[in-house]
């Protein structure tokens, strides 16, 4: 065991030397590495971004009351009060017909067709905003059929249809990510076999004299599998930083649209589950590219 | 230990190197393989190190059959054997260290062993102090031993050399055969292929003698016991 353990930390510290020697040629191997890593890990760090912050809209929710078209503004007045007066209330902003065509006379750009209009087709309208502790899906949903119940109240309206909506895009975009990130690591298979490849090529004497004296496929085979591996982490830990530089140079800006809408948001970075996985999977893939390939390369190559 | 019975080699190419030879060479002996440049002496040694198999014919080396032998125990097979080659096949970017070590590293021996090993064979082949050293900085005679080195390592029953003073002056030539012989001595059997008939008789072992694969003709070693080392002439 003693003796096993030995010679893989000679080989695994005699493979880095190795690639010590080479450095321009290694670097660039770990950079196309570390940039194909990158592309899917920015991905999903945007999406997970994404999601925290429509979380926070999420609890948000104001819930739009519609008042019959013919409920007059008392009615409206009164059902904006008793509402104010539940406990999981915070707050209740009524807009008066009147304002509301005015306000979209001037948005809409319509004003010429809404002065064709006899009559003011839009309703009172109440926006109710939730009690801070009340703010989940379920105790919202109460809310609103208890206020479906008031006196002149025609409509209520939860805006969860955008959200969910929203969400079904984003599990889309989650999807898509996966797959380039699949993609991405069989680029990596790639180029990592490749690298290999012309690793063998050039070490062909010296696994041809090895076989010479003995070694086994299992014994050539070894050094480049730790070479696979090395490209791997290295490519990893290069990757996580490139994220982290993304990360880095658009939370300024990101925050400045946070702080437009009035919000605390912070872009997250790979965080150390990021930090660990990136290279951990990367020096998977670069032992299973050099598997692959050396094990094929290094049966063609017998001593003549 | 060794055994030839019919064995003949036919290359891709159609070329047949090796025709229904057979041949036995026992534990101990000391054998030279001589015949002109493509008489089959490179392909014999080569059918003994399993570079080459049989087209015809069974190979026994020692115990095994080498046509039988499957492609995951050549590896095994080799480490018993040593091999010396013309053109040394050494890993010319390494130090003599690690070319001398490696059938033990390959062995899986520990370091600590490995260290006083090479310290051993390098001062058996007369080349102890240079294991800093890299090969393309020696001499060719130096490198031939640095590759004599390499295959006594690994303490084998056979050792096999092809020309191994191929490219030797004179007095390298016989330096380098009473290396050979000094192991034949202490048991090991040795096969030297060479086609330097002065330098060979001046030894008295066996001499076999080959002709387009076969062997034409063969010479037993001198009836008279273990004779003293021979001195290069130093003129």
């Amino acid at each position: 065991m003693n003796q096993w353990f030995e010679r893989h930390v000679q080989t695994l510290v005699g493979s880095l030397g190795r690639l010590w020697q080479q450095p321009f040629a290694t670097m660039l191997t770990i950079v196309v590495i570390g940039i194909a890593l990158a592309l899917p890990a920015c991905l999903h760090v945007l999406v997970q971004n994404v999601r925290v912050a429509s979380g926070g809209w999420n609890s948000a929710l104001d819930i739009s009351v519609y008042m019959k078209p013919n409920a007059s503004l008392d009615q409206a007045k009164r059902a904006a009060e008793r509402i104010r007066q539940r406990r999981d209330v915070d707050e209740v902003t009524l807009i008066e017909a009147d304002v509301a065509l005015a306000e979209f006379r001037r948005n809409s750009g319509f004003g010429a067709a809404l002065d064709a209009l006899k009559n003011n087709p839009l309703p009172h309208a109440l926006v109710v905003r939730p009690d801070a502790e009340y703010r989940d899906a379920g105790r919202v949903q109460e809310l609103s059929n208890e206020i479906k119940k008031v006196d002149g109240v025609d409509i209520v309206q939860l805006d969860t249809e955008w959200v969910s909506r929203f969400n079904a895009i984003l599990d889309v975009i989650r999807r898509g990510v996966f797959l380039a990130a699949v993609l991405f690591a069989l680029g990596i298979l790639v180029i990592i076999g490749n690298t290999i490849r012309l690793d063998i090529e050039n070490r062909r004497g010296e696994i041809e004299v090895t076989k010479l004296v003995g070694g086994s496929d299992a014994f050539v085979r070894r050094p480049f599998l730790y070479n696979g591996v090395w490209y791997g982490l290295a490519g990893g830990l290069i990757a996580g930083l490139i994220v982290a530089i993304v990360v880095a140079v658009l939370n300024a800006p990101v925050q400045r649209i946070a702080g437009l809408y009035g919000s605390q948001f912070e872009l997250q970075g790979v965080g150390i589950v990021g930090w660990v996985a990136l290279p951990l999977g990367g020096a998977l893939l670069g032992w299973l590219g050099s598997f692959i390939v050396a094990t094929r390369e290094l049966r063609e190559i017998e001593p003549k | 230990m060794i055994r030839f019975d019919h064995v003949s080699k036919r290359y891709p190419n159609g070329r047949e190197a090796v025709s229904d030879l057979s041949l036995e060479i026992a534990r101990g002996e000391m054998v030279f393989l001589t015949g002109h440049s493509g008489a089959g002496k490179s392909t014999l040694l080569k059918l003994i190190a399993l570079i080459e198999r049989p087209s015809k014919g069974t190979l026994v080396v020692n115990g095994q059959n080498t046509s039988a032998l499957p492609r995951s125990k050549i590896p095994a097979f080799r480490r018993q054997i040593g091999v010396v080659f013309q053109d040394h096949k050494l890993l010319m970017d390494r130090p003599v260290y690690d070319n001398v070590g490696l059938p033990l590293v390959i062995a899986g021996v520990p370091e600590k062993d490995i260290q006083k090993r090479v310290r051993a064979a390098l001062d058996q082949v007369g080349l102890l102090g240079r294991e800093r050293t890299r090969p393309i900085e020696l001499s060719t005679g130096e490198q031939q031993r640095v590759g004599i080195a390499r295959a006594i390592i690994g303490r084998p029953a056979l050792l096999i050399a092809d020309e191994p003073t191929g490219n030797l002056d004179p007095d390298l030539s016989i330096e380098v055969m009473n290396i050979f012989k000094r192991f034949n001595e202490v048991g090991v059997t040795v096969l030297i292929a060479s086609h330097d008939i002065h330098l060979i008789e001046r030894f008295g072992v066996r001499r076999v003698i080959l002709a387009q694969g076969r062997t034409v003709d063969s010479w037993d070693a001198h009836p008279e016991p273990a004779l003293p080392e021979i001195r290069a002439d130093r003129t």
